[in-house]
């Protein structure tokens, strides 16, 4: 049951802070190659299960299997390799330039004492141009725009070259031009290269848009796990965060589009 | 993050520095020349009598000159890295080697001491004085970290809390103790802003064991600092166990800065200035930085007691010196660099 096959997977996870139980006894199985998206509302424990995707943070009791191996018994160099996480926040007081901060994301790659060679070098040039950030490579982080400072971290988590994204509500401090197009870019990979993402999304739409399954949290708990069109209907959004909408099946794309019902 | 110009740039910092102990050991009220200098310390090398120079200067040159300079050096240099390393841990560019109330510690210590001998009670000040103040810093850092540790991660923001807290409470004890002290006041006042005057090879070595391997120790963790400047969750998802370099290079920063303090007293600014402009110059870099923060450290400080020992007329304490030329001068560097960021 903990077969390799699985890239994740979690058996009967427990996790609080202090004393309050914030994920109980979760149960789910992640494939490769598929874009997921974490949905629930705020407070629903979605950073800290992504954090226990990524053990910054250690259950209290169960499981994570990650590629049919406990994940405490990875180095966190190995990790460092094989997942890459964009946050929510991104802050930086020092004046590091773009392309410096980029270049931190070949860290887990690069041993101790030893200078970035070519092809890190190469790996930083594409993840700029993907993310389209090579005309501000020289600029120091700290005098870019919110945008264009989200569109570095992004580039970073690229140079990674990892198998997993993890985003944590990656896109919800950009507006809608770049939401769209940093999705589409991390779709692409998706179909490319066999990339495999979890992002926490608050956007329903978004999520609707762009993931193949959604996880549903709900209660401390996975209420949902299922392809996106399945997820999506009035009913479930109207259990899970209380709204009332109606569910449009778009027969281009196959992918649901919301309409909530706002009076 | 290109590798010529700044080995350039470490490699002049470097020649400086020897340039300029060099010199400051050749000025005084005795002028001995850079060539018998050298001449001196080559000859004292292989064990030599020199037959040319004046007989008095080797001793002023090895039994006077050379400890106090190499002690104010390693000082400069010392709590230059100290800052830089702070600067880098709490991820803000205005905390020096003093934030986490190490420097209040260190005085509480030192006054202590002072006050303990005045009453008669102690054993001879100038052993207990510089190890009051060593145990006093420990003593203080082992206090922030154990009110600022109410979870695992340390944040910044609690340390630096903590550290003030500490401090304020501290600054009252020494307040109390001066008190106490009443004609003799002087005696603490005097040591709390610092100096160098005769400083031995046993203050050298002292601070040599502890700040160089220090220097080695933070440059091995250099790479790590770097991306810690991420932001410590994102730090951890690129394999550096953030916490863990935060406490071990906390602590070492720490004993940088205590045993500095110990044997010199408080000077201020040093932390502060060098670090932010040298980052000016050279990149954020840790790994070029930190050797650039002790070179520059340890010249600045060495010149610095070089113009009150032997430009002016009569010395002034060199912490008042440091922080009378450093305040204004980076309020200047201040200024320029929220100037360039809004224009």
């Amino acid at each position: 049951m903990n077969s390799p096959e699985y890239l994740f997977s979690i058996r009967n996870l427990s996790f609080s802070y202090r004393s309050t139980r914030v994920l109980e006894n979760i149960n789910i199985e992640l494939h490769r190659g598929k874009f997921y998206g974490l949905i629930g509302g705020n407070g629903s424990g979605k950073s800290t299960l992504l954090e226990l995707l990524m053990a910054t943070l250690q259950p209290d009791s169960g499981t994570l299997y990650y590629k049919g191996q406990a994940l405490h018994l990875y180095s966190r160099q190995e990790l460092a390799s094989s997942l890459a996480l964009v946050p929510q926040h991104f802050s930086m007081d020092f004046e590091y330039s773009v392309s410096d901060v980029v270049l931190m994301g070949r860290h887990p790659h690069i041993p101790r004492f030893s200078s970035p060679a070519s092809h890190d070098f190469e790996a930083v040039d594409i993840a700029m141009a993907t993310m389209d950030i090579s005309h501000l490579k020289n600029r120091p982080v700290i005098a870019l725009s919110g945008g264009e400072l989200q569109r570095v971290v992004m580039a970073r988590a690229l140079a990674q070259e990892t198998e997993v994204l993890i985003l944590d509500e990656a896109t919800s401090n950009l507006d809608i031009q770049h939401t769209i197009s940093i999705m589409k870019v991390i779709r692409q990979r998706v179909l490319d290269k066999g990339l495999t993402v979890i992002a926490a999304i608050h956007d329903l739409n978004l999520a609707a848009a762009f993931c193949d399954n959604c996880l549903v949290l709900k209660e401390k708990n996975i209420y949902a796990n299922a392809p996106v069109k399945d997820i999506f209907t009035p009913e479930l959004l109207r259990e899970v965060f209380s709204v009332d909408a109606q569910i449009e099946h778009s027969t281009k794309s196959g992918h649901p589009k919301i309409q909530f019902t706002y009076q | 993050m290109t590798t010529a110009k700044p080995l350039f740039i470490i490699f002049l910092l470097s020649i400086i520095l020897c340039a300029a102990i060099i010199a400051a050991t050749g000025m005084g009220f005795l002028k001995i020349t850079p060539l018998e200098v050298i001449e001196i310390l080559w000859l004292k090398l292989l064990g030599q009598q020199s037959s040319s120079i004046n007989p008095t200067f080797p001793f002023v040159v090895m039994e006077v000159r050379l400890p106090r300079i190499l002690t104010s050096a390693l000082v400069g240099g010392g709590l230059a890295v100290a800052g830089a390393v702070f600067q880098a841990i709490l991820l803000n560019p205005l905390a020096d080697p003093y934030t986490l109330g190490i420097s209040s510690g260190a005085a509480f210590g030192a006054s202590l001491a002072i006050i303990l001998s005045i009453f008669g009670i102690m054993i001879p000040p100038w052993l207990s004085i510089p190890v009051f103040a060593f145990i006093g810093a420990m003593a203080t850092l082992i206090g922030v970290f154990s009110l600022a540790s109410t979870d695992n991660r340390l944040s910044s923001n609690t340390l630096i809390l903590s550290g003030v807290i500490i401090a304020a409470i501290l600054s009252a004890g020494i307040g109390f103790i001066k008190y106490l002290a009443d004609e003799q006041v002087s005696i603490i006042i005097f040591w709390l802003m610092g100096s160098f005057v005769g400083r031995t090879w046993m203050d050298v070595s002292t601070t040599a064991l502890v700040v160089i391997p220090g220097l080695v120790f933070t440059l091995y963790f250099a790479r790590d600092l770097n991306i810690m400047a991420l932001g410590e969750r994102t730090a951890n998802t690129l394999g550096v166990d953030s916490s863990r370099v935060k406490k071990t290079l906390l602590v070492c920063a720490s004993l940088i800065t205590a045993i500095c303090v110990s044997v010199s007293g408080i000077i201020g600014f040093v932390g502060l200035i060098i670090p932010h402009l040298l980052r000016m110059i050279l990149g954020p870099d840790n790994r070029i930085l930190l050797p650039a923060c002790f070179l520059g450290g340890a010249t600045l400080l060495l010149g610095a007691d070089t113009i009150t020992r032997a430009w002016l007329p009569s010395e002034i304490p060199i912490g008042v010196l440091t922080s009378l030329i450093g305040g204004p001068f980076f309020c200047y560097i201040f200024r320029k660099k929220q100037l360039a960021l809004t224009s």
